[in-house]
């Protein structure tokens, strides 16, 4: 579990995210959501510790990281996997150097020993036959699976996605999803993703934190998400009319009718 | 003021060099890495340079050297002292800040930017010790070599000029070598190889470890640690020259 208590960042005299607090529970995909540039990628990494927060807390399991001392930090980050919207892989190893890293690094592992995880992970995320091949020679999507890989070799207590689907086709956006919720329950993992994609909201949004302009502005989860009020969130969720649609067919599942039907708005008005 | 923000920043990344390495084998792979990277990189342009700066300090010294007082061996003897005083180690790491100090800056600088180095710390590496201090290490063991190198080449160089253009012969010139040689000499081109590699190593790493933004200032970022880090050998050139000799 991972617990945010009033964080606050600025940038110059720029302030980017105003007094944020989360709960994010373990074994579920916590999601924050936002437009571009609401603070989504500042808030995550103020979690993880690579922007320090002008004040606030962010608690692992209890434990207050951000006061924490720099050994004590790397002892926690060992437990936590990242997965950058760039991939972030190095690009002078190949798919399976860069694997193998965290486990060169980390682990005293004989090297077949090493290999076998490198290829079981690779298998989780369904990247074959691409162990020799550089960075550059992946298609986007297998190099956010293999980022994916990296990020769950040492098997992390905390996974962190930002915009794991940027970028990509909806096809293999929803295959990248479902693998992320499923190595979330699978591990019982605490993982947060960065998103702007109504499809992961509600496929996997088992926690979602609204971000406008670096403030919270909603928290729910994706059965609540349907019914809420708050005008800005169905501005964003809701932008088109086809999703307009698909809400409401959601309402009507739910609930077997459509309050305040947009047609009904329009003949009453 | 920007400079006394960034020389803070610069002494800062120095100190976080130092913390004991995750993983002392993985720190020994990187550094040999960046010692053939340096090491062998840049060998066959110093070879270039320091023969043909031999060859060129022969002839022009042949030419100013025109009084019959002075015996030709003595060609030999400026050639050597200049080759191994300034040609060998200010010229060679002159062009080293651009070849090594550009790749180094322009390394970290698109890690920086792609977010690997981020991707690192995460991992729990302290990047300054995994990334830049082998770089300075290997840049304080081969950059020196190079120096040595230069020396042996740029004297080599300025004897085949000497005996192609007809000026002295190879054993005069071997003759004007022995004399008056001051092995204290060697001794001050090798403090100016070490303070010039720290150099060359240390300020590229600092521009590219702190680049912000994208392709464009990883650009502008090598150019600038090229360009300081050659104002900083020039000056730190006369420093020592004036403390030394
Ligand atoms: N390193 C930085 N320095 C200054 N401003 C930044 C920095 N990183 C992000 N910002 C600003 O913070 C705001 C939120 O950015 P970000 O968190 O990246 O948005 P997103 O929700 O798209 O991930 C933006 O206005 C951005 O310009
Ligand atoms: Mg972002």
């Amino acid at each position: 579990m991972i617990e945010v208590r009033n964080i606050q960042k600025s940038f110059g005299d720029k302030t980017v995210i105003h007094n944020v607090s989360a709960v994010m529970k373990a074994g579920q995909c916590n999601l924050i959501i936002g437009t571009s540039g609401s603070g989504k990628t500042v808030l995550m990494k103020c979690m993880v510790g690579l922007f320090d927060p002008d004040h606030g807390e962010v608690l692992y399991s209890g434990q207050n990281f951000t006061e924490m001392s720099p050994e004590a930090k790397t002892e926690i980050r060992k437990e936590i996997g990242m997965l950058f919207q760039g991939s972030a892989l190095f690009d002078s190893q190949t798919v399976e150097q860069n694997v193998m890293f965290p486990l060169d690094m980390f682990t005293k592992w004989p090297h077949s020993k090493k290999l076998e995880r490198v290829n079981e992970v690779l298998a989780r995320v369904n990247i074959v036959d691409a162990n020799k091949k550089y960075p550059a020679e992946l298609s986007g999507g297998m190099k956010k699976r293999v980022a994916l890989a990296r990020a769950i070799v040492l098997n992390p207590k905390y996974l962190f996605c930002d915009e794991p689907n940027s970028g990509l086709d909806p096809q293999t956006s929803l295959v990248i999803d479902k693998l992320i919720q499923e190595i979330t329950k699978e591990f019982n993992i605490t993982t947060v993703v960065n998103t702007h994609d109504m499809n992961s909201v509600m496929e996997i949004g088992n926690y979602i934190l609204y971000m406008y302009q670096g403030h919270k502005e909603w928290e729910g989860n994706n059965r609540e998400i349907i019914f809420s009020k708050n005008q800005r969130l169905n501005e964003f969720i809701f932008a088109s009319e086809f999703l307009k649609d698909a809400k409401e067919m959601r309402m009507l599942e739910e609930t077997g009718r459509i309050p305040n039907h947009r047609n009904l708005d329009d003949t009453q008005k | 003021m920007t400079i006394f923000s960034d020389i803070g920043r610069y002494l800062l990344m120095i100190k976080g060099m130092f913390s004991r390495p995750e993983n002392g084998r993985m720190y020994w792979k990187e550094f040999m890495h960046q010692c053939t990277e340096i090491g062998i990189g840049a060998l066959g342009i110093v070879a270039i340079i320091s023969v043909f700066i031999g060859a060129v300090s022969t002839l022009q010294t042949a030419y100013q050297l025109i009084s019959p007082l002075i015996p030709l061996s003595t060609i030999a003897q400026i050639v050597r002292d200049t080759v191994i005083l300034e040609f060998a180690p200010t010229l060679t790491c002159i062009v080293l800040a651009g070849v090594i100090g550009s790749k180094i800056a322009s390394e970290l600088g698109n890690m920086r930017v792609s977010e690997q180095i981020d991707a690192l710390e995460i991992m729990g590496i302290n990047t300054k010790a995994y990334l830049v201090l082998p770089k300075i290490l290997a840049g304080l063991l081969m950059i020196p070599f190079l120096v040595i190198i230069a020396m042996a080449l740029g004297i080599w160089g300025g004897r085949v000029a000497a005996i192609s253009a007809n000026i002295i012969s190879g054993n005069i010139y071997d003759k004007g070598l022995h004399e008056g040689f001051k092995a204290y000499n060697v001794f001050f081109a090798l403090a100016k190889g070490y303070t010039f590699a720290f150099i060359i190593s240390s300020i590229p790493a600092f521009y590219g470890y702190y680049v912000k933004g994208g392709a464009l200032e990883i650009g502008r970022s090598s150019t600038k640690a090229v360009v300081v880090s050659c104002i900083l050998i020039l000056f730190s050139d006369y420093i020592l020259s004036a403390l030394l000799l």
